[in-house]
C-alpha cells in the first residue's frame, strides 16, 4: 500500500520571512483564498439543509402561519378603521421577521460547531480564517433571500398587492436580503461569544422577538404607549420595515433608506469585523 | 447476601397478567414521584430551560399588552384583563409540550431503555413527566399573574374564583400533557416532536379567544374558534377572573380535560410501552 | 535540520490551572514520538500548541522549522491533526468530508478526488463512502477523521489519542496505518494513555504528568529506569504467599518483595532473572512451598510509570481529576 507516489500533490514549502512581510503575506493570503474557502464552507452548510430538510420547516411554514395569524386573527381587530389594507401593511414586517429567524440560525450552527470541537480541525488547516463564519453567513443569507419570494407568493395568495413603482418593488427583496446578511453577522457574533448552541438559540429568541414586536412590524407605532414609541422610533427594524413597506406600497423612501443603509453598513463592517476578530481569538 | 428479589415461580399467563397489574398499581405512585423529581431536577440543572420557560412568558405579556393593547378593541375590559387568561392558557400549553419533547429526547438517547429494564411501573415514566410539567405550569401561571398584576391587571370576579384561575389553567395543561406525551412517544425524536407540537399548539391557541375577541375574526374562522377547546378554557379563565358565565364554560373545559387524560393518556402509555 | 519538532521551555496555564510547565521536547524527522500520560497530564494542550490552535504562555516551539506562533499560517499547510474527538461532519458523507478537508488545504479538485478514493480504500471505507457519517460506527469515524487529516500528504501528523474507544481489532488496524505512514517518511506525534500502544508504535516516548516531562527515551531505556527484571512466583494460598515473600526477599535487589494477595503472587526485582530461578525453586522447596507458576518478566511501561511517579497511571489520573474539583 503506497501512500505517496512521486507525482502526487504536496504542499509547496515557502520559507517564512521578516515579521512585517509575514503580516502582509497573511493578509494577502486571507484575501486570495477567502472566496474559495467561503464557498466551500457555504457548500457544507447548504448540504446540511439538504440532508436535514426539517431545519427549513420554520422558514417555510413561518410565513404561512404568521401571515394567516396576523391577517385573519389579529387583522380584524388591528386593521379596523384604518386607512390601509392590513395585509399590505403586514407583509414587509412578516418578511423581515421570518428572515431574521432564518439568518439567526447562523450563530446556532457556529456555536454547535465550536461546542463539538469541529473548529479545531478548521483552525489547523491553512484556510482563510474568516471563511468559517463567512460560509455559514452566506449559506443562511442565501436561504433567507430565496424565502423572500416564497413569503411574497403566500402573501399574494392571502390578498396582498403591490402598489408601489416597479423599480422599488423589484429591489425590495434585495434590501431584505442585504439587511439579513448583516444580521447574520450579528448572529455569528452571538454564536462565537456564547459557544453553546442552546444559549445561542435562546439569545436569538430574546433578541429577535422584542426587536420585531417593538417596531412597526405588526401595528402602527402611533398606537403604542408613548414611552414605547420612543423605542420603536429608533429601532432599526422599524426603519427597515418602513422602507420595505414604502418600496412595496409607495411612499417616501429617502429618510428610511439612509438609516437602513447606516445599520446595514454597521452590521456588515462593524459587527462582521468584530465577529471575525472574536473567532480568531478563540483558543 | 443483600437485596435479592423474591423467588419467582412459573405461573400461568393469567397469573402473570394479574401480577403485572398488581406490581403496576402498587408502585405507580412511588415510581411516579421519583420520575417527577428527576424531571424537575432537569429545570434546576439547566438554567436556560428555566429562564426560557419563565422569561419568555413574561416577555410576551409585556409585548402583547403594550404593542397590541392599543390596537385591539376589547369592549368593556382593559386589554390586560382580557389578555391574562388567554396568555396563561397559551403559555401553560406550550410548557406542557415539554412533556413530549423530553420524552422523545429520552427515547432517542436510549434513556428509556434503562427505565424499561428496571422493575418499575411503566406508566411512571410518562406520569412523572406529566406531573413535573404540571407543577412547572402552576408555578409559571402564578408568576405570570404576579407580573400581570404589577402592570395593571385586576381581578373583578371575586376572591375564590380568582384564586382558582392558576389551578384551572394548570389542570387544563395537565390534560394536554397527555396529548404531548402521545406525540412524543410516537415521534421519538426531540426536534421532530418539538416542531410538530408547535404546529399543533400554535393554531389552537391563536385561533381562539386568547388574544382577540372572536367577533373580530372573519366569519369563516368563527365556527372553528368557537368549538376550539382552548376558547372554552380561556373563556372560563376570563369568567373566573373578571366575572361572567362560569358553568357554561366549565363543562366543556372539564370534558376536554377528562378526554385528554382518560382517553389520550392510556393511548400514550400504550404507545410508549410498544416502543 | 533533523528535528521535525523542537520545543523549548513551553508553559501554558489556564488561569490558575497550570497545564504545561517548562516542557522541552525534540522529535527527529521520520520518527514516531509517543506522548504518554494519564488524564489531565497536558497531552492535548501540547498538541494544540504545536498545531497552532493555542498560544503558549511562554517558551517557543518550531515544527518543521516553522515557529508555531509566528509562522502559524505556513505551518498549517504541512501538518495534519486528528483531534481527540473525531471532527467529522455527521450530515456529510465520508467522501464529502475528505473532499472538504482537501479543498481547504487548497489542493486542486481532481487531485482531491483521486486522493479521497485512495484514502477511502486504504481505510476500508469504500462501501460506506457515500453514506452520511451519522450512521458510522465509532471506529469508522476515527478512521475517517484520520483519513481527512492525511488528505494533503502532510509530512508531519499529530494524533491525539487515536485509538481511544476502538475495539482491539480496529486498534490493531490503526496501528498498521500509522506504521505505514512512518515507513513512508512521515513524522508522527501521538498521544496515548495506553502504555502498550506507546511501546508498540513509538521510537521514543515522553512521559508527562501534571504538565511536566518526567521521563524521555526509547521504550527500552525507560524500562531500564524502572529496574531490571521481575521474578513472579505464584503459589496456592495467601498464607503461602507470605511465606514465599519471606524467602524471595533475600534474592531481591532491594530486599523487598511485592505481594499480590488476590492472585497469590509474590514478585521481586532482580538484576538478571534467569540464573536465580533454580536457586529460588530450591529454597521454596526447602520451605515446603509448592510453586504453581514462576516467570521472569520484563518491566512494562506500567512499572515505569510506577517507578517514575510512585503511582500507577490509574491513580495519577484519578488524582488529576480530583485536583479539578
Ligand atoms: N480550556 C481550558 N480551560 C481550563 N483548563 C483547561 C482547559 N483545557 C485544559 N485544561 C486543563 O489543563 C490540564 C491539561 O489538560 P489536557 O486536556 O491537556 O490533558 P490531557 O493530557 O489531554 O488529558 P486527557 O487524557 O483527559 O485527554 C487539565 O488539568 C485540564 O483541566
Ligand atoms: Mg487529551
Amino acid at each position: 500500500m503506497n501512500l505517496h507516489t512521486a507525482n502526487e500533490w504536496r504542499p509547496q514549502t515557502v520559507p517564512p520571512s521578516t515579521p512585517v512581510r509575514e503580516a502582509i503575506g497573511s493578509v494577502i493570503y486571507e484575501f486570495r483564498w477567502l472566496a474559495a474557502d467561503t464557498a466551500m464552507m457555504a457548500w457544507r452548510n447548504l448540504m446540511h439543509y439538504r440532508r436535514n430538510p426539517e431545519t427549513l420547516m420554520s422558514t417555510i411554514a413561518g410565513p404561512v402561519m404568521f401571515l394567516f395569524l396576523f391577517n385573519y386573527v389579529f387583522g380584524g381587530a388591528i386593521g379596523a378603521g384604518r386607512d390601509f389594507n392590513y395585509i399590505d401593511y403586514l407583509v414587509p414586517g412578516v418578511l423581515i421577521q421570518n428572515n431574521l429567524f432564518t439568518v439567526m440560525n447562523t450563530g446556532i450552527g457556529i456555536a454547535s460547531d465550536l461546542q463539538k470541537g469541529f473548529v479545531d480541525r478548521y483552525r489547523s488547516l491553512p484556510m482563510a480564517r474568516s471563511a468559517v463564519l463567512g460560509g455559514r453567513v452566506c449559506a443562511t443569507s442565501l436561504i433567507s433571500f430565496v424565502s423572500v419570494y416564497w413569503t411574497l407568493a403566500i402573501a399574494m395568495l392571502f390578498g396582498m398587492r403591490f402598489h408601489g413603482d416597479l423599480l422599488p418593488v423589484l429591489l425590495m427583496p434585495l434590501v431584505v436580503g442585504v439587511f439579513c446578511f448583516g444580521v447574520a453577522w450579528l448572529s455569528a457574533l452571538v454564536g462565537v461569544t456564547v459557544r453553546n448552541a442552546e444559549t445561542a438559540s435562546a439569545s436569538t429568541f430574546f433578541i429577535t422577538i422584542p426587536l420585531t414586536f417593538l417596531s412597526s412590524t405588526f401595528v402602527p407605532v402611533e398606537t403604542m404607549p408613548g414611552w414605547l414609541q420612543a423605542f420603536a422610533e429608533v429601532n432599526p427594524i422599524t426603519h427597515v420595515v418602513n422602507l420595505c413597506r414604502n418600496m412595496a406600497q409607495g411612499g417616501p423612501l429617502e429618510s428610511y433608506a439612509w438609516i437602513t443603509a447606516f445599520w446595514i453598513a454597521l452590521l456588515i463592517i462593524g459587527v462582521g469585523t468584530l465577529a471575525t476578530w472574536s473567532y480568531r481569538r478563540i483558543s | 447476601m443483600n437485596h435479592l428479589p423474591a423467588q419467582i415461580q412459573d405461573r400461568s399467563a393469567l397469573g402473570e397478567l394479574a401480577s403485572a397489574i398488581a406490581v403496576e398499581s402498587r408502585w405507580m405512585i412511588a415510581d411516579t414521584a421519583v420520575m417527577t423529581w428527576r424531571n424537575l431536577i432537569r429545570y434546576r440543572r439547566s438554567p436556560e430551560l428555566f429562564i426560557f420557560s419563565t422569561a419568555s412568558p413574561v416577555m410576551f405579556i409585556f409585548l402583547f399588552n403594550y404593542v397590541f393593547g392599543g390596537a385591539i378593541p376589547t369592549g368593556d375590559l382593559n386589554y390586560i384583563d382580557f389578555l391574562m387568561p388567554g396568555i396563561l392558557v397559551q403559555t401553560t400549553l406550550f410548557s406542557a409540550t415539554q412533556t413530549g419533547v423530553g420524552l422523545a429526547e429520552d427515547l432517542q438517547k436510549g434513556m428509556v431503555d434503562r427505565y424499561r429494564s428496571l422493575p418499575m411501573a411503566r406508566s411512571a415514566v410518562l406520569g412523572g413527566r406529566v406531573a413535573a410539567e404540571t407543577l412547572v405550569s402552576l408555578f409559571v401561571a402564578c408568576l405570570m399573574l404576579a407580573v400581570g398584576y404589577i402592570i395593571g391587571m385586576r381581578f373583578h370576579g371575586g376572591f375564590w374564583p380568582g384564586f382558582a384561575v392558576p389551578f384551572m389553567v394548570a389542570g387544563f395543561a395537565f390534560g394536554f400533557s397527555w396529548v404531548a406525551a402521545f406525540i412524543g412517544a410516537s415521534v421519538r425524536n426531540a426536534e421532530g416532536a418539538g416542531s410538530l407540537m408547535f404546529f399543533v399548539v400554535f393554531p389552537f391557541t391563536f385561533l381562539s379567544s386568547a388574544f382577540v375577541p372572536v367577533e373580530t375574526m372573519p366569519g369563516w374562522l368563527q365556527p372553528f374558534t368557537s368549538v376550539n377547546p382552548v376558547t372554552y378554557a380561556v373563556d372560563l379563565g376570563r369568567a373566573l377572573s373578571q366575572g361572567g358565565v362560569i358553568v357554561a364554560n366549565a363543562w366543556p373545559t372539564l370534558l376536554w380535560t377528562l378526554l385528554f387524560t382518560f382517553v389520550v393518556g392510556p393511548v400514550a402509555v400504550w404507545r410508549y410501552r410498544r416502543v | 535540520m533533523d528535528n521535525a519538532i523542537e520545543v523549548r521551555q513551553i508553559s501554558k496555564s489556564y488561569g490558575k490551572v497550570v497545564a504545561l510547565e517548562n516542557v522541552d521536547l525534540n522529535v527527529r524527522r521520520g520518527s514516531v514520538m509517543g506522548l504518554l500520560g494519564p488524564n489531565g497530564a497536558g497531552k492535548t494542550t501540547l498538541v494544540r500548541i504545536l498545531t497552532t490552535l493555542l498560544r503558549p504562555s511562554s517558551g517557543s516551539a518550531t515544527v518543521l522549522g516553522y515557529d508555531v506562533v509566528r509562522h502559524a499560517r505556513h505551518l498549517r499547510s504541512y501538518i495534519g491533526l486528528a483531534g481527540q474527538s473525531a471532527a467529522v461532519d455527521d450530515l456529510l458523507t465520508g467522501r464529502e468530508n475528505i473532499h472538504m478537508a482537501g479543498r481547504l488545504y487548497h489542493m486542486p479538485k481532481r487531485e482531491v478526488q483521486k486522493r479521497a478514493q485512495d484514502l477511502l480504500e486504504q481505510f476500508d471505507l469504500v462501501e460506506a463512502a457515500d453514506r452520511s457519517v451519522k450512521g458510522y460506527s465509532g471506529g469508522m469515524r476515527r478512521r475517517l477523521d484520520l483519513a481527512a487529516s492525511l488528505v494533503a500528504n502532510p509530512p508531519m501528523i499529530f494524533l491525539d489519542e487515536p485509538t481511544t474507544g476502538l475495539d482491539p481489532r480496529s486498534r490493531l488496524e490503526l496501528w498498521d496505518v500509522i506504521r505505514n505512514l512512518v515507513s513512508e517518511g512521515t513524522t508522527v506525534l501521538l498521544t496515548t494513555q495506553y502504555l502498550e500502544e506507546a511501546d508498540q508504535l513509538a521510537d521514543e516516548i515522553t512521559v508527562i504528568d501534571l504538565g511536566k516531562v518526567i521521563a524521555q527515551g526509547t521504550a527500552d531505556e525507560l524500562k531500564h529506569q524502572a529496574g531490571s527484571e521481575f521474578i513472579e512466583v505464584t503459589v496456592r494460598d495467601a498464607e503461602e504467599t507470605r511465606r514465599a515473600a519471606g524467602v524471595l526477599s533475600n534474592f531481591a535487589e532491594n530486599n523487598e518483595c511485592d505481594i499480590n494477595e488476590e492472585d497469590n503472587i509474590a514478585s521481586i526485582m532482580v538484576e538478571d532473572g534467569a540464573p536465580l530461578m533454580v536457586q529460588i525453586v530450591r529454597s521454596l522447596d526447602a520451605e515446603d512451598i509448592a510453586v504453581a507458576n514462576m516467570a521472569v518478566r520484563q518491566p512494562t511501561l506500567d512499572d515505569v510509570f510506577l517507578a517514575l511517579t510512585g503511582r500507577t497511571a490509574e491513580e495519577a489520573a484519578t488524582e488529576s481529576e480530583q485536583d479539578q474539583d
